[in-house]
C-alpha cells in the first residue's frame, strides 16, 4: 500500500488505538489541533478526548504523567512535539524511566512510548533543530528507534507497545512526506538493517540522514564505487553484528550522524568496530557528522552545517582513496 | 481535645511511631558503624506525619514518597527486616541492595518509591492517577514530598494537571520548612503554601504535623474527598525534622534553640503523654511497647546481617525486562 511516512504512524496508531483499550495519546496538541506534525489528524473525533488527550506545555508533567499511568496498567503513547522540547522532560526518562525496573529490583517496569519529531534542515534554527538521539542512545534502562523508512514508521509503533520496557521513537521531521508502497506488517526492534548491499565500503546511518546516505551511495555507483548502507534502526541497543558483518565484508566504514561528533553515537560506532573488527579494516574509520556549531538560520547556512549526500561521498572517495 | 480513638487504635499509632523512631536511631548507628552507607536521610521528629496520613488511606491506594521515606515504607506494612537488609544492601532487600536508602519500593504494597529527585515522584503519581481515572478504578494515589519540592516545576505542572483532570491525587506535603539547608522564607516569595496550591483550583487544608491526630483526622477528610471523584486535594503539615537532612549535613543553618523548639512538640511523647492523661495507656505499658519495638529492630538487624549479598550476576539483570521472544 503506499502511503507516506506520516500517514504509517498514523495508521500504527490508529490499529494500536482500536486494538487495545489500554492505549492513549497523550500530547501538546494531539487532539484538537491534529498534532503538530498531522499524524494524530482526526483520532479525537474518532477515539474521543479522554484517549486522544491534549497536554499544557508542561513537559516534565506530562512525560512523568505517562510514566505514572504506564506503572498503573495503561500503555501510553506520549507525544513530545519535537526533541528540542523533551529536554525539559529529560529527569522523568532518564531519572525515573531509565532507572525504575533496575532500582526497584525488578518490581516496576514502565511500558511507556514515547514519540518526537527530531532533526534539522527546514531553517528553524537552532532552538528547533536538535539532533540528540545519541543523548538517549547514552542511557541504560530505555529503548531507542529511530524509523527512516516508511515500513518502519509503521511497523516499530506495535512492538514498541508491546515491550514492557520504556521505549522512544525518535521521528525525523524531513521523512514525514516521505512515500514508498509497503506491506502493513509490524517489524522486529531488535536489528540493524542493510538498505544497500555493496563491496567498497559500509555506510552506516539512521533516521533522517538514511535517504542522503542512499543518495550519496548512488553518487558513488556512478563513479564505480560499491557502496553499503546499514541503518541502526534500533540505537540503543544497538546491533553491532550487523554493523561488524558488514564492515567486515567491505573493510571500510564512514560513519554518518546528523548530531555533533563529540561525544556522540558516531563515536560510540566507531569504538565499537575498533574494538571488534580492527584487523578487518583496511582503512581508517571516517565519519560525517553535523558542524560543531548550533544549527544556523539561513539556508545556505544550514546546509553548510549537515551531512549532505555529496560531503558524505567524497568521505566515502577519500577512504578508498580515489579523488 | 480528646484522642478520638479507642486505646486499641490509639496505642497502634503510638507504636507505628515508635517503630520508625527505634528504627532509624539503630540505622544512624549503623550508619556510623558503616553497615549502612550512601546517604541516609533521617525522618526522626517526623513521624506523625507519615504515621498519621498512611493509617488513614486503604491498602489498595498508591503511594509515592521521596527519598526521606524508610517509616513511610514500614507504615505502609513493608517488613523492617526488608528495609534494614536494602539498607545493608543486600539480597533480602525489598529492591534486592539495587535501591539502598532512597530506593525502597514495595509491589505488595503498593509503594512507588522511594524517589530521590525533589519533586519527581509527583508527575508520576498523577500519571497513577490518571490510569486509575481512565480503567474507573476508585482509588487514591498519595504522593509525599517536602517543602522544598513546591519550588520545583514538577509540583506545578502536577498539580496543574491534577486539577485540570480532576485526578484522585492526594497530595501530602511535609513542610519541615528547611529544603536541606535553605529556608523556606529564604527560598519562597509565598511562604503559606496553602495559597500556592489553591491558585490550581484545588481543596486545602493544613494539619499540625507534630499531632498525628490532626494529621490522621485531615488526611482521612481529605482521602474521602479525593475517593469520591471530587478530584484532588492538598494537605500540609508542618513538622520538623530533629536530625540534620543527611548523616553529612553539619546543620550549622539552624539555631539549636529552634530545634529545642520543636523538640517539646516531638510526635512521640506528647502523643503518649495524651493517652496517659486519658488513660488509655501506661508507663508499663509504654516501656512494653518499646521494648518489642527494640525486639523488632533488633531482629531486623540481625536478619539483615545474616542476609546475603546479591551474586554479581544480577548486576545487568532488570536493566530491562527479560525478552518477550514469540
Amino acid at each position: 500500500m503506499k502511503m507516506s511516512y506520516r500517514e504509517a504512524m498514523r495508521q500504527a496508531m490508529r490499529e494500536a488505538l482500536m486494538a487495545d483499550p489500554r492505549v492513549f495519546l497523550m500530547g501538546e496538541d494531539v487532539g484538537k489541533y491534529g498534532g503538530t506534525y498531522a499524524v494524530s489528524k482526526g483520532f479525537i473525533e474518532e477515539f474521543g478526548p479522554d484517549r486522544i488527550r491534549d497536554t499544557p506545555l508542561s513537559e516534565l508533567g506530562f512525560v512523568g504523567a505517562g510514566i505514572g499511568a504506564a506503572l498503573g496498567g495503561m500503555r501510553p503513547i506520549v507525544e513530545i512535539m519535537t526533541i528540542n522540547f523533551s529536554l525539559l522532560a529529560l529527569d522523568q526518562i532518564v531519572n525515573t524511566a531509565a532507572t525504575l525496573r533496575h532500582m526497584s529490583g525488578g518490581q516496576f517496569n514502565v511500558p511507556i512510548v514515547i514519540r518526537m519529531a527530531t532533526g534539522a534542515g527546514r531553517q528553524v534554527a537552532a532552538q528547533h533543530s536538535h539532533s540528540l538521539e545519541g543523548w538517549y542512545a547514552h542511557i541504560p534502562g530505555i529503548k531507542v528507534l529511530a524509523p527512516a523508512t516508511v515500513a518502519d514508521a509503521y511497523g516499530m509503533l506495535a512492538p514498541a507497545l508491546a515491550d514492557p520496557d520504556p521505549v522512544i521513537i525518535f521521528e525525523h521531521a524531513q521523512l514525514y512526506n516521505l512515500e514508498a508502497d509497503i506491506d502493513l506488517q509490524a517489524c522486529d526492534i531488535r536489528s540493524a538493517a542493510v538498505r544497500r548491499q555493496g563491496a567498497d565500503v559500509t555506510l552506516i546511518t539512521y533516521g533522517g540522514s538514511l535517504p542522503k546516505t542512499l543518495q550519496a551511495a548512488e553518487q558513488l555507483a556512478a563513479e564505480g564505487i560499491d557502496a553499503e548502507v546499514v541503518d541502526l534502526r534500533i540505537l540503543r541497543p544497538l546491533d553491532t553484528e550487523t554493523l561488524l558483518d558488514s564492515v567486515r565484508k567491505t573493510h571500510r566504514a564512514v560513519v554518518v550522524d546528523e548530531g555533533w561528533k563529540t561525544g556522540s553515537l558516531s563515536a560510540e560506532i566507531m569504538a565499537s568496530i575498533m574494538e571488534n573488527a580492527f584487523y578487518d579494516l583496511d582503512a581508517p574509520l571516517a565519519r560525517v557528522c553535523s558542524a560543531e556549531v548550533p544549527v544556523p538560520y539561513a539556508r545556505h547556512m544550514e546546509e553548510a552545517a549537515l551531512p549532505q549526500a555529496r560531503t558524505i561521498a567524497a568521505a566515502a572517495k577519500q577512504l578508498i582513496g580515489k579523488p | 481535645m480528646n484522642v478520638p480513638y479507642d486505646k486499641s487504635m490509639s496505642v497502634s499509632l503510638l507504636t507505628d511511631m515508635l517503630r520508625i523512631r527505634r528504627m532509624e536511631e539503630k540505622s544512624a548507628e549503623l550508619y556510623g558503624a558503616e553497615k549502612i552507607r550512601g546517604f541516609l536521610h533521617l525522618y526522626i521528629g517526623e513521624e506523625a506525619v507519615a504515621v498519621g496520613a498512611l493509617r488513614a488511606l486503604a491498602a489498595e491506594d498508591n503511594i509515592v514518597a521521596t527519598y526521606r521515606e524508610h517509616g513511610h515504607a514500614l507504615v505502609r506494612g513493608v517488613s523492617m527486616n526488608a528495609i534494614m537488609a536494602e539498607m545493608f544492601g543486600k539480597r533480602d532487600g525489598c529492591s534486592h541492595g539495587h535501591g539502598g536508602s532512597m530506593h525502597i519500593f514495595d509491589r505488595a504494597t503498593h509503594f512507588f518509591g522511594g524517589n530521590a529527585i525533589v519533586g519527581g515522584g509527583l508527575p508520576l503519581t498523577v500519571g497513577l492517577a490518571l490510569a486509575d481515572k481512565m480503567q474507573h478504578i476508585p482509588r487514591v494515589n498519595a504522593c509525599f514530598f517536602g517543602e522544598g519540592a513546591v519550588a520545583e516545576g514538577a509540583f506545578h505542572e502536577s498539580m496543574n494537571l491534577a486539577a485540570l483532570w480532576q485526578l484522585p491525587v492526594l497530595f501530602l506535603c511535609e513542610n519541615n520548612f528547611y529544603a536541606m539547608g535553605t529556608a523556606l522564607a529564604r527560598s519562597e516569595s509565598q511562604t503559606d503554601l496553602c495559597i500556592k496550591a489553591a491558585s490550581y483550583n484545588m481543596p486545602t487544608t493544613k494539619a499540625d504535623g507534630m499531632d498525628v491526630v490532626a494529621v490522621h483526622e485531615a488526611t482521612r477528610l481529605a482521602a474521602q474527598h479525593v475517593r469520591d471523584g471530587m478530584g484532588p486535594f492538598f494537605v500540609e503539615f508542618q513538622t520538623y525534622r530533629f536530625r540534620p537532612h543527611s548523616m553529612f549535613d553539619p546543620d550549622l543553618y539552624r539555631d539549636k534553640a529552634e530545634i529545642d523548639e520543636w523538640k517539646k512538640r516531638g510526635p512521640i511523647h506528647t502523643f503518649s503523654a495524651r493517652l496517659k492523661a486519658e488513660s488509655k495507656l501506661t508507663e508499663t505499658e509504654f516501656l512494653e511497647i518499646d521494648a518489642k519495638v527494640n525486639r523488632e529492630v533488633q531482629a531486623a538487624v540481625a536478619f539483615a546481617e545474616a542476609s546475603e549479598w546479591e551474586p554479581l550476576e544480577a548486576l545487568t539483570r532488570d536493566v530491562y525486562s527479560p525478552e518477550l521472544r514469540p
